[in-house]
């Protein structure tokens, strides 16, 4: 009895050790980098750690496949290295510890990536599996590109701007253009053409209510220069 | 009837609010993107603080007596270039003309640069940065391969902004978000100077003042970073050994001289609106001096950042070798660190050379980082926004620095315009019923339909030959002719006479002996320098061509026959007015000779024109 279990062991180990080392077929590298992830609270990576992983692609195997029985004995782990990195293989409890083709398992684990990553609070990066490309996330595109909309603002601004500098322009040139008829009905000599003028260069000259002769106009109009 | 007295004739030349706003139009002209974009640059590659040396001896020979010429210039004879030149000799009449037309075709180009610096404005209120991540390629399994191999910095600007074509001749299509900002450009440039000066005047207040600044606060925060002092330490250790290289001589008095704006016929424009009892020469030693200092002041920021950004790209090559190293020896994380990892590698080395030597490590040397030195809009769009992406709260730095970068392109483009619209004010074929509005309207609308073509694929090289040839050797020419026709078509005495009218005192000996001998001959020699050195090399420019097997290094093309006949048509175009226009009153003159009826033309003098 004894002897038939020690047998089955050793079987048991020299297949572990076939199937799960470095290079081989079915197996892959995996590297974390968990202190570069998390800093100070980086946690260690034992024993246990070890046995969330087996968990892990366990769940991953189940999930992808509704057939799967995979067991957390299954997954075979190998050359654990202080990087920490180590080589993974899946075996196949039903079919006599033969290893689960490798596509099967990049595909199990592509699907539930995400869930691996979560489990040890790591990312794409920080948790890679050498040999299974990650898909990327496409980056954000926001509906209206923002800088249609700031663009928008800044036009809006610069064309109010010119229309009330224009409005403006051209009211005051309508201001400047006073009609001369306020002073001609009040004059009715010479003096008026010399008022006239005088009120075209100044603005601020007060009219008389009585239009005077021109050399009273004159004087007006000197009195004010 | 007794004849009315005289009323005082209204001058009905517009005229500055205040003395400070005409200085500050004039310092934002001066100050412009070159100095942020150049001085730092020929100051980092010829030989740090020993290029001041020369930089301050083409001030004091060149820059200062030539800005003070022109100032006192337009102050006294109260015209714009063209009107200028007519007035002190009809044989320089050419000069005037060379110079607004070199004003149109700087105005044309300058403008486009503005619109790539608001393209970046309105593309820094993402999050992130669109030029900080590449675009993933059609079916998504990657990155897009441009980008990809050069970075996303580079792909942003090339493809993204320019959407550049591989060469020259290759036109490219039009790209619809240029010519949106284009037409906004243009807009922003008719608003502040729809009415002249009344409302450049008004807006000079602000795009003069705010890139001190940003440029203040970009000082302070670039010091703060990591490797500013080694950037700061690069840029102003002083080589005196470069000063042996007469090409360094050559770069200080043009960058003098581009740097101040002379002989664009802006400066007569903005002093011309001057009343004519002022003193000129304080403002041109003011304009002058002020310049130089931002110059400096400037390349401490622009320094020290671009420290930050070497300090960072040798950390990265670091990192990535450690972590090569790490992976291939499966030694713990955080086991070789920045400090010990020469120590390491030469151990690594020593007992597993054949991994080391298949790792392919690159080796880092910060000093490689350091030099690479790019000027002008590499400086600002591809360098400078990478190193921005690296500070924290990179939105907020991409505007302020882009809006600095826009108030001081906007400051000159003042003066350009200024110098394009006085004159044509002034020529009597304008009726002066056309509103000022309407005139500076039709200016803009016509300069933004020529300027549609720079928003092409190929936009940029054309910028960069309008840049190289219409923007250097004719401002040459133009100055020289200025200052030998003042100093002895004009007659220097009288020219004194008039400057001692304006200021109050006579010009010293300095400004004598600058004007007359000095300053000519030193703008001769630059110029025979910078045209035996244009034509020693062959005309070539660097293409972005993916396709080609150096990328991302450009590619080294030389320009077609047909596009170098049109770089000397613009370096000549401008220059021939000079000769032609004398050429043609010359032959008028010996027309008129033979006439009977011939009658001096009145001799103009300063004092006169304003009594």
């Amino acid at each position: 009895m004894l002897r038939v279990l020690l047998l089955t062991l050793t079987v048991v180990a020299i297949a572990h050790a076939e199937l799960c080392k470095p290079d081989a077929q079915n197996a892959f590298k995996v590297r974390l980098s968990i202190k570069t992830a998390l800093g100070d609270n980086a946690y260690a990576w034992d024993a246990n750690e070890e046995y969330l992983f087996k968990a892990m692609v366990a769940f991953a195997m189940r999930r992808y496949s509704s057939k799967s029985t995979t067991q957390i004995s299954d997954v075979l782990l190998c050359n654990v290295t202080d990087r920490v990195s180590f080589w993974f293989v899946v075996t196949d409890s039903s079919q006599n510890m033969t290893a689960v083709p490798g596509s099967v398992v990049e595909a199990a684990i592509r699907m539930n990536r995400n869930r691996i990553n979560s489990a040890f609070l790591l990312s794409d990066k920080t948790l890679q599996f050498l040999k299974i490309t990650s898909t990327l996330s496409p980056p954000v595109e926001p509906s209206t590109p923002v800088w249609l909309i700031v663009f928008g603002v800044v036009l809006c601004l610069i064309v109010a701007g010119i229309v009330f500098l224009v409005v403006a322009g051209i009211q005051q040139r309508k201001n400047n253009r006073t009609p001369p008829s306020l002073i001609i009905d009040l004059a009715h000599t010479q003096g008026k053409t010399i008022l006239y003028c005088c009120a075209e260069l100044d603005r601020s000259l007060p009219l008389p209510l009585k239009i005077p002769s021109a050399a009273e106009a004159i004087n007006i109009c000197l009195g004010k220069s | 009837l007794s004849v009315p007295p005289e009323i005082p004739k209204e001058d009905g030349r517009p005229k500055w609010d205040n003395k400070f706003q005409y200085i500050l139009s004039c310092i934002g002209f001066a100050v412009g993107l070159g100095n942020v974009w150049r001085f730092p640059y020929l100051c980092q590659i010829h030989g740090g603080g020993a290029f001041l040396i020369p930089y301050f001896i083409a001030l004091l020979f060149e820059g200062i007596p030539l800005l003070h010429l022109e100032l006192a210039l337009g102050q006294c004879l109260r015209k714009g270039s063209i009107g200028a030149w007519n007035t002190i000799s009809p044989y320089l009449g050419g000069v005037g003309i060379g110079s607004w037309m070199v004003s149109v075709l700087v105005s044309l180009y300058y403008n486009t640069v503005l619109t790539w610096v608001m393209w970046y404005f309105t593309n820094s209120f993402q999050e992130p940065l669109p030029w900080s991540v590449c675009p993933l390629n059609e079916n998504r399994t990657g990155l897009n391969k441009e980008c990809y191999e050069s970075t996303a910095v580079n792909y942003f600007w090339y493809r993204k902004t320019l959407n550049i074509t591989p060469d020259v001749t290759e036109t490219g299509t039009l790209q619809w978000w240029l010519i949106l900002c284009l037409a906004t450009c243009w807009a922003i440039v008719y608003l502040c100077t729809i009415r002249g000066i009344e409302t450049t005047g008004k807006a000079i207040y602000v795009t003069a003042i705010f890139p001190y600044l940003v440029l203040t606060i970009f000082l302070i925060h670039g010091l703060t970073l990591p490797g500013a002092t080694d950037g700061l330490v690069y840029l102003f250790t002083p080589n005196l050994n470069t000063l042996k290289n007469p090409r360094v001589w050559l770069d200080a008095a043009t960058q003098i001289f581009f740097s101040l704006s002379l002989a664009f016929g802006g400066l007569i424009a903005f002093s011309s609106y001057n009343p004519p009892k002022n003193d000129c020469e304080k403002d041109a030693v003011t304009v002058a001096i002020v310049n130089s200092v931002t110059s400096l002041y400037a390349s401490i920021p622009v320094f020290s950042v671009l420290g930050f950004k070497a300090t960072t790209g040798y950390w990265d090559c670091l990192d990535r070798n450690i972590i090569n190293v790490i992976n291939e020896f499966d030694l713990p994380e955080e086991s070789i660190v920045r400090q010990n990892y020469t120590a390491w590698i030469s151990y690594l080395n020593s007992s597993h050379p054949e991994k080391i030597a298949g790792l392919k490590l690159k080796s880092c040397d910060l000093q490689e980082f350091l030099d690479q030195s790019v000027s002008g809009t590499g400086l600002a769009f591809i360098i400078f926004t990478q190193a921005i992406i690296l500070m924290p709260g990179s939105q907020a730095w991409a505007i302020l620095f882009f809006v600095m970068l826009f108030s001081l392109g906007l400051s000159s483009m003042f003066g350009n315009i200024e110098g394009v619209f006085t004159p044509l004010l002034e020529l009597r074929i304008i009726s002066k019923s056309i509103p000022k509005e309407l005139l500076s309207g039709i200016i803009c609308l016509i300069s933004f339909l020529i300027t549609l073509c720079f928003t092409l694929g190929s936009g940029s090289y054309w910028i960069d030959i309008f840049d190289s040839y219409a923007g250097s050797v004719p401002l040459l020419v133009i100055a020289f002719f200025e200052v030998i026709g003042v100093a002895y078509v004009y007659k220097m005495k009288r020219f004194s006479k008039d400057v001692k009218w304006m200021t109050g005192r006579k010009p010293n000996l300095y400004w004598q002996i600058t004007w007359r001998f000095i300053s000519p001959l030193l703008l001769l020699i630059v110029f025979v320098a910078f045209v035996t050195l244009q034509i020693q090399k062959p005309a070539s420019y660097a293409a972005w061509n993916p396709k080609y097997e150096g990328f991302p290094m450009k590619e080294e093309k030389v320009y077609p026959p047909w596009v170098l006949a049109i770089c000397v048509l613009l370096a000549v175009l401008p220059c021939v007015f000079v000769p032609l226009v004398a050429l043609f009153h010359l032959i008028k003159r010996m027309c008129r000779n033979k006439e009977p009826s011939f009658v001096a033309p009145e001799v103009f003098s300063c004092q006169g024109s304003n009594s």
